[in-house]
């Protein structure tokens, strides 16, 4: 037992508190990581899952057949949907609503899909002021699916090969 | 037969010798795929799902086709077996769509379960698919034939169980196609069934069509109010709404068949037509009020009524389709107002038997015994159409070739059966023909013939018929249905076939419209001191509580109806759907809970009693019938209207009634025959009640109404017949009943009896023409 000459040699010396300002010393000079958001950006995967969007097939043809399986995939029943037969006696949903607050983001609901059309798109920044605002319809999630259909198109191709 | 025993996957199992091997497993819950095995179908093995390896035996065989045999050995899941069945599954598979994201069939598909076990994950086909057309086969059934793997189920299912050739599988090898013949339309009345049957998604639910998936679908078990087997159902509903109904299995009552009238009625319930509040009529226009409001409004006008008359110038008429409770109820209000007149039977017309009656029309046989009977007697019966899955059980026996089937009918209906002895007869000549078969009986068995019959009798000979009923004997049933019932001299026709159910020893069957039985239990009657339906009608009565019925188009004389409904001062009409003669009629709308929105009790022809649960609630603010009837008892300030729970209703019934051992009895108590009912000159009218048309509910079940079985009314004529008149086939004629008269097209057929003109009851153009009468033909 007694006394550890090297413990008391540590204390005395600082060597620890200089080993840490070395660290902080060379990080001083490095590149630095943080980024001035919402100005800047950090970049995002092609995996991101944000923000739902509905496909359509480039004839404008909406990609939605109504099969219900991300209805039944979804784990937090955040996805609710009717369908009927349409006049062309295609089967096509007439309601396609998903509550954002129950949505947990976890993508089954893409994977699920038979057709590619209920997407996960990267957009993360979007907000609601009112409760009723958490429903998105089916009208607004195809008008998403149009506006985003270049970048959707992009990164399910930069993920292909991996799937 | 013997016991024998057999070996399965190393277990020991028990058989009879010949029996099929997968009855043997799936009695034992060794599973074995199949596609085209049923059993109540006949074995066809031509899917080859089911291959298994039985020892010695070269390659593996089909479990459906292979007879067990003593110390068999079979293996369900050996290399062989498994290699057998993935090789089906390879070959099935190749022309089968991958469709299943828009196919009805998705997620109760046996192919795509089995495709799961024993499909492989890509396809080894590289040539074109075949693609099959799809024809429109009528308003039930959608088809996708693509998708059809050749099992055969509905074609044997026509051929076997509902006895119409509908489907056939014409061409050969690649070619093969299962279709309607012609490209006609599939008109069975039992049609649905093969939606069921269809292990893919090529035959479905045209009603039902994309509106919901089956897993998430939930199932509320109930009772089918339309006949009165009491058929068990199944009513799938999503998010509160009725999406289809099912049948549920029970060997007892429906096997596992639904008839069409029973699958398709729930469209009613999702229909525009619904009466959803409470309405009053106030000088002269419809105005939406609260319930409160409402039903003050109907106690004021029934009290006004009755304080400037009697309580006896109200009258109550039920449907028939009506549960126990409400039948009760509604009796239960009627005499405390005072009055005795409240009635359920609208299709009935003759009441002189009341006070001998039985106590309720019923059969003396189970529903599980007409497949096994050595005769069966109709009187005045299309079966078919009016009991269509007792007709299959009458045609199972006689397709086995044990039951020998007999008729007097007003018309050669075409049932699903041949008839051994047919006697065409309707009106008067009904009950002499009838008459005539108890006088060939008691010749045959040299009783002696009440002189009331006799003299009822003609000179017709029925012999063949008599020996058929007396070689059964107590293995024999005499069913009178429909037109009997509506006959004006039904009590007559009742006594006589009390007198051949005794020379005979045959069972009486009076198969009654929908839930009559519980209408009969609940003492929805008038009794000795009140007015029956027909006394109602057409003497009239000041006030008219309707429950559940348009008595326009229920009752056999809708013209009595209609202008007793107009004459009456005040009409409360409580029910699920408005019409357009109701709102011109009625004072008060209260809407009630349709099929499937409210619980209930129904009594079927055997006596058993069986409850409805609530599938979904009541639309808008419509509310169950018995609670409607109970608050209007509390508005009336009368007594015992105290009922919090159904049970509380039930409970009071169950005081007076032993609901669970009621045995059906169709004898008379100490009857004599009655005078026959005067006849006036011209053509008698024969009023069918179309299948689709009998209740509120089905005419407002739009698929329903577009099928053949609904065909728009005409006027149809024997071909003699229409010789000593001055019109031809196809003329539009005039057809007159006194005042009353209906603009109709003229067409011969030969399957009506003489004399007589057919026209269906239940439509709003023939409303006018009174019921079974006499009528007179114009050219128009």
């Amino acid at each position: 037992m007694g006394i550890d000459i090297r413990q008391l040699y540590k204390t005395f010396s600082l060597k620890e508190l200089r080993k840490g300002l070395g660290v902080t010393g060379r990080q001083l000079f490095k590149k630095k990581t943080t980024i001035m958001y919402p100005e800047e950006k950090t970049p995002k995967s092609p995996r991101f899952r944000g923000l739902h969007a509905l496909r359509r097939y480039p004839n404008g043809e909406e990609r939605c057949i109504a099969c219900k399986l991300c209805e039944a995939v979804c784990p937090a029943l955040a996805i609710t949907i009717d369908s009927e037969e349409r006049e062309d006696g295609t089967r096509r949903t007439t309601r396609y609503d998903i509550d954002l607050f129950k949505c947990i983001y976890c993508g089954f609901c893409e994977e699920a899909c038979p057709v590619d059309s209920i997407v996960l798109t990267d957009i993360h920044e979007f907000h609601m002021e009112e409760n009723s605002e958490r429903h998105i319809d089916k009208i607004r999630l195809l008008e998403l699916g149009d506006k985003h259909e270049a970048e959707i198109a992009a990164a399910r191709t930069q993920d292909s090969p991996y799937r | 037969m013997s016991s024998i025993k057999i070996e399965v996957d190393g277990r020991e199992l028990e058989a009879q010798a010949g029996e099929m091997l997968i009855c043997v497993t799936d009695r034992n819950d060794i599973y074995i795929p199949r596609f085209c095995y049923h059993d109540k179908l006949s074995v066809a093995a031509n899917c080859r799902m089911c291959l298994v390896e039985v020892e010695r035996a070269p390659k593996p065989l089909p479990a459906c086709a292979t007879p067990v045999m003593d110390g068999m050995k079979v293996y369900t899941r050996s290399e062989l077996a498994i290699e057998a069945q993935k090789g089906t599954m390879e070959f099935l598979l190749i022309n089968h769509p991958l469709d299943c994201p828009v196919c009805d069939q998705g997620g109760e598909c046996p192919l795509q379960d089995q495709a799961l076990g024993y499909g492989k994950d890509d396809s080894r086909f590289e040539e074109q698919k075949r693609s099959v057309p799809s024809n429109d086969i009528g308003p039930l059934i959608a088809t996708e034939m693509t998708r059809c793997i050749h099992c055969t189920r509905c074609v044997r299912f026509g051929e076997e169980v509902a006895g119409v050739m509908e489907m056939g599988a014409p061409g050969r090898g690649e070619n093969v196609k299962i279709s309607t013949f012609l490209n006609r339309s599939i008109d069975s009345e039992v049609s649905g069934n093969i939606i069921d049957l269809c292990p893919v998604g090529a035959l479905t639910s045209k009603p039902f069509r994309f509106s919901a998936r089956s897993w998430e679908l939930r199932n509320h078990n109930s009772i089918s109010p339309h006949d009165c087997l009491g058929t068990n159902i199944s009513i799938q509903t999503l998010r509160n709404e009725v999406e289809r109904v099912l049948p549920v299995e029970n060997s007892d009552i429906n096997e596992c068949w639904l008839a069409d009238r029973d699958r398709f009625s729930y469209e009613a319930v999702n229909c525009e037509r619904r009466l959803t509040h409470p309405m009053i009529r106030e000088k002269g226009k419809w105005k939406e009020v609260d319930w409160e409001t409402a039903l003050a409004f109907a106690a004021g006008g029934l009290t006004t009524v009755i304080e400037s008359g009697s309580a006896a110038d109200v009258g109550g008429l039920a449907a028939s389709t009506c549960t126990l409770e409400e039948f009760y109820l509604l009796q239960k209000l009627m005499r405390g107002l005072g009055s005795c007149n409240v009635d359920h039977r609208l299709q009935q017309s003759d009441f002189r038997d009341d006070a001998v009656a039985p106590s309720f029309p019923g059969s003396e046989a189970a529903i599980a015994d007409y497949s096994n009977f050595a005769s069966v007697m109709l009187v005045g019966s299309n079966i078919r159409k009016e009991q269509p899955l007792l007709s299959l059980r009458i045609r199972e026996g006689w397709a086995a070739g044990k039951t020998q089937i007999s008729a007097i009918n007003p018309v050669q209906y075409d049932l699903n059966f041949e008839l051994t002895n047919c006697e065409l007869a309707a009106g008067p000549n009904l009950v002499s023909r009838f008459a005539s078969l108890a006088r060939a009986i008691a010749s045959e068995t040299s009783k002696s013939l009440p002189e009331g019959i006799s003299k009822l009798a003609d000179a017709s000979n029925l012999d063949a018929a008599a020996r058929q009923m007396l070689e059964a004997a107590d293995n024999g049933a005499l069913i009178l249905g429909a037109a009997s019932q509506q006959h004006a001299d039904a009590s007559l026709i009742k006594a006589i076939a009390h007198w051949i159910g005794d020379a005979t020893g045959n069972r009486i069957a009076v198969l009654a419209p929908a839930n009559s039985a519980a209408g009969w239990i609940a003492n929805c009657l008038p009794g000795s001191e009140g007015k029956n339906v027909t006394q109602m009608l057409s003497e009239g009565l000041r006030a008219f509580i309707l429950l559940g019925t348009e008595p326009e188009l229920d009752s056999i004389d809708g013209k009595s109806a209609l202008t007793a409904m107009e004459n009456a001062e005040f009409v409360v009409q409580i029910s699920s759907f408005t019409s357009e003669s109701v709102n011109a009629y009625a004072d008060v709308l209260l809407p009630m809970a349709a099929f499937a929105e409210a619980a209930g009790t129904f009594i079927n022809c055997e006596g058993r009693d069986q409850t409805s649960k609530v599938a979904v609630s009541p639309k808008g603010e419509a509310r169950p019938a018995w609670k409607i009837l109970r608050v209007m008892g509390n508005f009336l300030d009368l007594n015992g209207f105290e009922h919090i729970t159904l049970d509380d209703v039930m409970e009071e019934i169950s005081a007076s009634v032993n609901l669970g051992s009621i045995s059906a009895s169709s004898r008379l108590k100490d009857w004599k025959i009655g005078n026959r009912t005067p006849s006036e000159k011209g053509l008698f009218r024969i009023a069918d009640m179309p299948m689709y048309r009998g209740d509120v509910t089905l005419r407002h079940a739009s698929a329903l109404q577009a099928t053949a079985d609904n065909p728009a009314p005409c006027a149809l004529i024997n071909p003699k017949t229409i010789e000593s008149l001055s019109v031809k086939d196809g003329d539009n004629v005039i057809v007159k009943n006194g005042s009353g008269s209906a603009a109709l097209t003229l067409k011969v057929d030969s399957a009506i009896a003489p004399d007589c003109v057919h026209i269906s009851a239940g439509f709003p153009e023939t409303i006018r023409l009174g019921g079974h009468v006499m009528v007179t033909l114009e050219k128009a």
